[in-house]
């Protein structure tokens, strides 16, 4: 059985390290923060905050605390606040170890997509192309195929890039893969799901 | 050295002129200055162009101003909450400059403090670095982005003494300091005016030398994603 998106999250959790300063981005790999258990991880809010705590309970929400997908959240006791440019500054700066991201495609060079389809509405990068470009890992989560069944780990990105070379290690509902200078290379199968299995589903080059 | 004003439109006299460049603070709709932003549709001024991290939602915030067709150029990072910005945007009506959202942030920092340009890895590889001066320094690659000086800042706190030096309340602090900063001229908008000597020294987060007008209001303070878990759920 492939790994679900809880299961791909809770996968995801492993990266991470007691006292790590991580970003998480929109979808699933927010759901990676109910995963990291007894670890002791300070969440980074691109808006401005570091130690970001759960959402609030009804009746609780504060229209000045919110997280980078607007939704209202709340604070920590080790929680700080902090200006844009210094929030980008300690991304820029390589202080976050890692940010666990969504993509629509990654090259076997490691090329990230993840910010516009063309033709489509455009809706803009956000702090993504900040946080590939600075982070000391970019680790990416995301089904391993589209809902047409075409591969997402492709020889090269078609779609308009986000970074180039920015990913380490990718994540799908088929296992881990990482990104090397001859190609992606396995690191561990979801449970059923067979190396064969895996080369089937990929277009990118698996070493 | 008078910069107490009392009310936005008031602050605004004789600051507004056409096709003039305003830096706006603001996350989405938190900490943005919305008394200043209804002040400026009331005066009508156009062909405005606003560096805003986001271009606020259908009827509230900067999508007012888009309403109303007084912006010709927006300089954003993600703008996807409001349909009648891209509808001016598809049609051509709306000029619009995407940033990487660090970018923007920095491009307000820099201006403000008088640095016309600075070299960042953001971006690299991208149609974001197209056009844009590349430069090696120890092996890896940057691309050149430029200082934002604004002719206005117009900006939100929660609490200023009347000399101008502010305190944010957590999230709505964002882009609010840069903003301020990049700006000839900085409005400030507050939650609540108090006399110097109440706000610690220590605890300034923005000092009163960026702030030239300040004025005290209601704020409404919309939520723009309302999420919550239940008790049980704790």
């Amino acid at each position: 059985m492939p790994w679900d998106r809880n299961q791909m999250a809770e996968r995801a959790a492993q990266e991470l390290e007691d006292g790590m300063y991580v970003n998480l981005g929109i979808g699933i790999p927010t759901l990676v923060a109910n995963y990291v258990g007894d670890k002791d991880i300070t969440l980074q809010s691109e808006n401005g905050m570091l130690g970001m705590g759960p959402f609030p309970f009804d009746g609780e929400e504060d229209p000045d605390l919110i997280n980078a997908g607007k939704q209202t959240i709340t604070e920590l006791r080790r929680t700080s606040y902090f200006d844009s440019a210094q929030s980008f500054g300690m991304i820029r700066g390589g202080k976050i170890a890692a940010a666990i991201l969504g993509a629509m495609e990654v090259s076997e060079q490691g090329d990230l997509a993840n910010w516009m389809i063309p033709g489509k509405l455009v809706k803009g990068m956000g702090g993504a192309m900040d946080l590939v470009a600075g982070v000391g890992r970019v680790i990416v989560i995301m089904d391993h195929t589209n809902k047409h069944g075409d591969s997402k780990l492709l020889k090269e990105c078609t779609l308009p890039l986000t970074g180039k070379a920015v990913v380490d290690r990718v994540i799908t509902n088929l296992g881990v893969l990482d990104v090397t200078h001859k190609g992606l290379h396995i690191q561990e199968l979801a449970p059923g799901v067979t190396r064969e299995d895996m080369i089937a589903a990929t277009e990118a080059k698996i070493v | 050295m008078k910069k107490v004003y009392e009310s936005a439109s008031e602050a605004l006299n004789g600051v507004l002129h056409e096709g003039m460049t305003i830096a706006a603070g603001g996350f989405g709709l938190c900490g943005i200055p919305e008394l200043l932003i209804d002040a400026i549709v009331e005066s009508g001024v156009k062909d405005l162009t606003v560096a805003s991290n986001n271009c606020g939602v259908d009827g509230f915030g900067l999508g007012k101003l888009l309403d109303t067709k007084q912006i010709k150029k927006m300089m954003s990072s993600y703008v996807g909450e409001n349909a009648e910005f891209m509808r001016q945007y598809l049609s051509g009506e709306l000029e619009l400059e995407f940033n990487p959202q660090g970018t923007l942030a920095e491009r307000m920092r820099a201006g403000g403090c008088g640095i016309p340009g600075f070299y960042t890895k953001t971006g690299v590889g991208t149609v974001i670095a197209e056009g844009k001066e590349h430069k090696d320094f120890d092996g890896q690659t940057y691309i050149l982005e430029r200082g934002i000086f604004a002719d206005l800042s117009i900006v939100k706190a929660w609490k200023a003494d009347t000399t101008g030096n502010a305190v944010f309340r957590k999230t709505a602090r964002n882009f609010n300091p840069p903003a301020a900063m990049c700006g000839k001229i900085c409005i400030m908008e507050v939650e609540e005016i108090v006399e110097p000597g109440e706000l610690d020294g220590d605890h300034i987060h923005l000092p009163g030398i960026y702030v030239h007008r300040l004025i005290q209001g209601n704020h409404e303070k919309r939520i723009e994603q309302r999420t919550t878990r239940t008790r049980e759920d704790a």
